[in-house]
């Protein structure tokens, strides 16, 4: 376990018997988000706790429009919820200023996006290598090239999207989202786009690289077929989330 | 931290998206090459309208009081006496008369020719130093613009004043292009230029009065009070750039011209704003992506301003280079002269305002929300 620095510690108001500094992992709280605004305010997150260790693989389930990609987006501080703590190894996620979040994402977050989202001009090494372009200087980063063979994409690092298949691109993308070696990995419905037989080998792989990389995943789907590949299993309903 | 450019993705985006990003080259190109003839005309016009004016040594020209500031070299009459008068104010380091009028003649080759008769005192420091021939000294010699001599006019001709009967002959040619409202300056002694402004032919006498006439009076010197001297001679000055203003057309031809490529500097930065708007507005959901994964904005807002740069600067280099061939191919009969610095100022001030233009459209990225990278309905 890392020991957490002593900035995250005054910055996160610790409770009880949890304290969510020595969380090496995902740690949410009582978190609250309301979305839109006036008299069409949604609770998007209703109370959530939530927490994944390094290495766990937790899957979250439930109906369009129930809240899983706002919670993704709260433990990825790409939202602030209204209220609750989030922190990813230690460090708040909730930190009031854009840049420091920014900052937060990049050092400690991987995000693995529907279809995989990987930008048409660059070639499946180059995707990886942009990321620790930008990575903080003292950021893990690993040998693109190296990752591209270890999703078994070695073969066609020269490709863009447009010249990969489905499942090919959803590989690039969770070696994108590993190549700065994130403490959390946040990932929203992988296999959306994906037959049934593709599907099973992107969330294998998945689950293969959390454990590798020791990392905490959480992943939002639709696809009951792949649960048994994680480790635990939760619901959400209407912004509340359980575990099933 | 990112201290350097980062051209990473602008690079690879130019490159894959060479067919977008190639109509927007040409154009800029396009413009740049319109840039380029626009400048080598405007050039072209100011050497035809006032490099006459432009070589005198003069800082600046005294006129009478009141005259039209458009017709000055025309209608101005002083006295020879102001001359004494200026020669006398602080600062002042040579005055000399100096006289100007626009006649029709023809040579003896049978030439029809347009000429600015410069009078000046032989033994004044304006008085010209010729390239081949000699120099002002005979009372019927002339010293003429080097494009007279391309225009037919050789040395030995004479030139026959229409109306008049006068005849001049050529005893020198100058080193360059004077010209004066698109005519061949040709420099003659005041006498001869008095007789001729007063309308006397060869051998009529000359009042007393038209003895005394000349246009201006020409003034060098440093930190000269123009407005004290005015005063104390009782004329008008302007500065020698001042008095290119009274060459005939010349502030309509330049101002017109200037417009013309105010405006093109303006289509530029709004062409160069409208293309990298639609791109940024296309990039949005990639854009959100990367900042997603923790890009900084401002890395992304260098990367997109480099790329613009990039972009501009090879669009602009290609059309001035095709501007630059047109131009060696235009005729000698348009004004057009290709001047390396106006052509540099031009192109920077086009790729600095494509890149102001650009700018705007590329500030957008700091406005794409990282969440719209998650899938569903955000
Ligand atoms: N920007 C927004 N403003 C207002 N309401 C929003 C906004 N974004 C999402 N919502 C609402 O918040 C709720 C949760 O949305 P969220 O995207 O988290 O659902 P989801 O579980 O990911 O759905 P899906 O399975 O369709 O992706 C929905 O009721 C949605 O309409
Ligand atoms: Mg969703």
């Amino acid at each position: 376990m890392n020991t957490p620095t002593e900035t995250a510690r005054q910055a996160v108001p610790t409770t009880g018997a949890h304290d969510p500094a020595l969380l090496d992992g995902l740690f949410m709280q009582d978190v609250t988000m309301l979305l839109g605004d006036g008299d069409d305010t949604v609770r998007a997150l209703d109370s959530v706790h939530l927490t994944v260790a390094p290495g766990e693989f937790a899957a979250v389930v439930g109906p369009s429009g129930s809240g899983k990609s706002s919670l993704l987006a709260v433990a990825g501080g790409l939202a602030v919820p209204n209220s609750g703590t989030v922190t990813v190894a230690g460090r708040p996620m909730t930190a009031a200023s854009r840049r420091a979040r920014t900052a937060l994402r990049r050092d400690l977050v991987g995000f693995v996006f529907q279809s995989g989202n990987l930008l048409p001009a660059l070639t499946a090494l180059d995707q990886l290598r942009l990321p620790t372009r930008f990575a903080s200087a003292g950021a893990v980063k690993r040998d693109p090239m190296e990752l591209l063979a270890e999703v078994g994409m070695a073969g066609k690092a020269d490709r863009r999207p447009h010249q990969l298949s489905g499942g090919e691109r959803q590989r690039v993308g969770i070696a994108r989202a590993l190549v700065t070696g994130p403490r959390l990995l946040l990932v929203d419905e992988p296999t959306a786009a994906l037959d049934q037989a593709r599907s099973r080998d992107v969330v294998q792989m998945l689950a293969r690289e959390t454990r590798r990389h020791s990392v905490a995943t959480v992943m939002v789907t639709h696809d009951t077929e792949v649960l048994q590949y994680c480790d635990s299993v939760y619901e959400m309903m209407d912004g509340a989330l359980s575990r099933v | 931290m990112h201290r350097t450019v980062p051209v990473f993705l602008a690079v690879r985006e130019l490159r894959f998206a060479r067919a977008r990003f190639a109509l927007m080259g040409a154009v800029i190109a396009l413009i740049a090459v319109l840039m380029v003839l626009l400048s080598g005309l405007s050039q072209g016009l100011v050497r035809d309208g006032v490099s006459g004016l432009q070589q005198l040594p003069v800082t600046s020209l005294a006129f009478s009081h009141g005259v039209a500031h458009d017709a000055a070299f025309t209608r101005s009459v002083i006295t020879l006496d102001t001359v004494d008068s200026w020669s006398r104010q602080a600062g002042v380091a040579q005055a000399a008369p100096f006289g100007s009028a626009l006649i029709n003649a023809r040579s003896s080759s049978g030439v029809e020719i347009d000429l600015a008769l410069f009078g000046v005192d032989p033994g004044s420091f304006l008085a010209p130093k010729v390239a081949t021939g000699s120099p002002l000294a005979a009372p019927d010699g002339i010293v003429v613009s080097s494009t007279a001599a391309d225009a037919g006019l050789r040395l030995g001709d004479t030139v026959t004043v229409d109306r008049l009967g006068t005849r001049l002959t050529v005893v020198g040619v100058l080193a360059e292009q004077h010209t004066f409202g698109h005519v061949d300056v040709a420099y003659l002694p005041l006498e001869a230029w008095q007789a001729i402004h007063a309308g006397a032919g060869p051998g009529e006498p000359l009042s007393d009065r038209a003895r005394q006439e000349i246009t201006a009076v020409a003034v060098r010197g440093d930190d000269v009070d123009l407005a004290a001297g005015d005063a104390a001679a009782g004329t008008e000055s302007m500065t020698l750039s001042e008095s290119y203003g009274a060459s005939p057309g010349y502030t309509a031809e330049t101002s017109t011209l200037t417009l013309i490529q105010v405006f093109l500097y303006l289509i530029c930065a709004l062409v160069a704003g409208a293309f990298f708007t639609v791109w940024t507005i296309q990039r949005k959901h990639e854009l959100a992506v990367l900042r997603a994964l923790g890009a900084p904005t401002g890395y992304l807002l260098r990367d997109g301003l480099a790329q613009a740069l990039i972009l501009l600067l090879a669009a602009a280099a290609v059309g001035i280079g095709a501007g630059v061939g047109l131009g060696s191919l235009v005729g000698g009969g348009v004004p057009f002269a290709l001047d390396v610095q106006a052509v540099a100022v031009a192109a920077a001030l086009l790729v600095g305002l494509g890149v102001t233009g650009a700018a705007v459209a590329i500030a957008r990225i700091a406005a794409v929300d990282p969440a719209t990278a998650l899938g569903g309905n955000r």
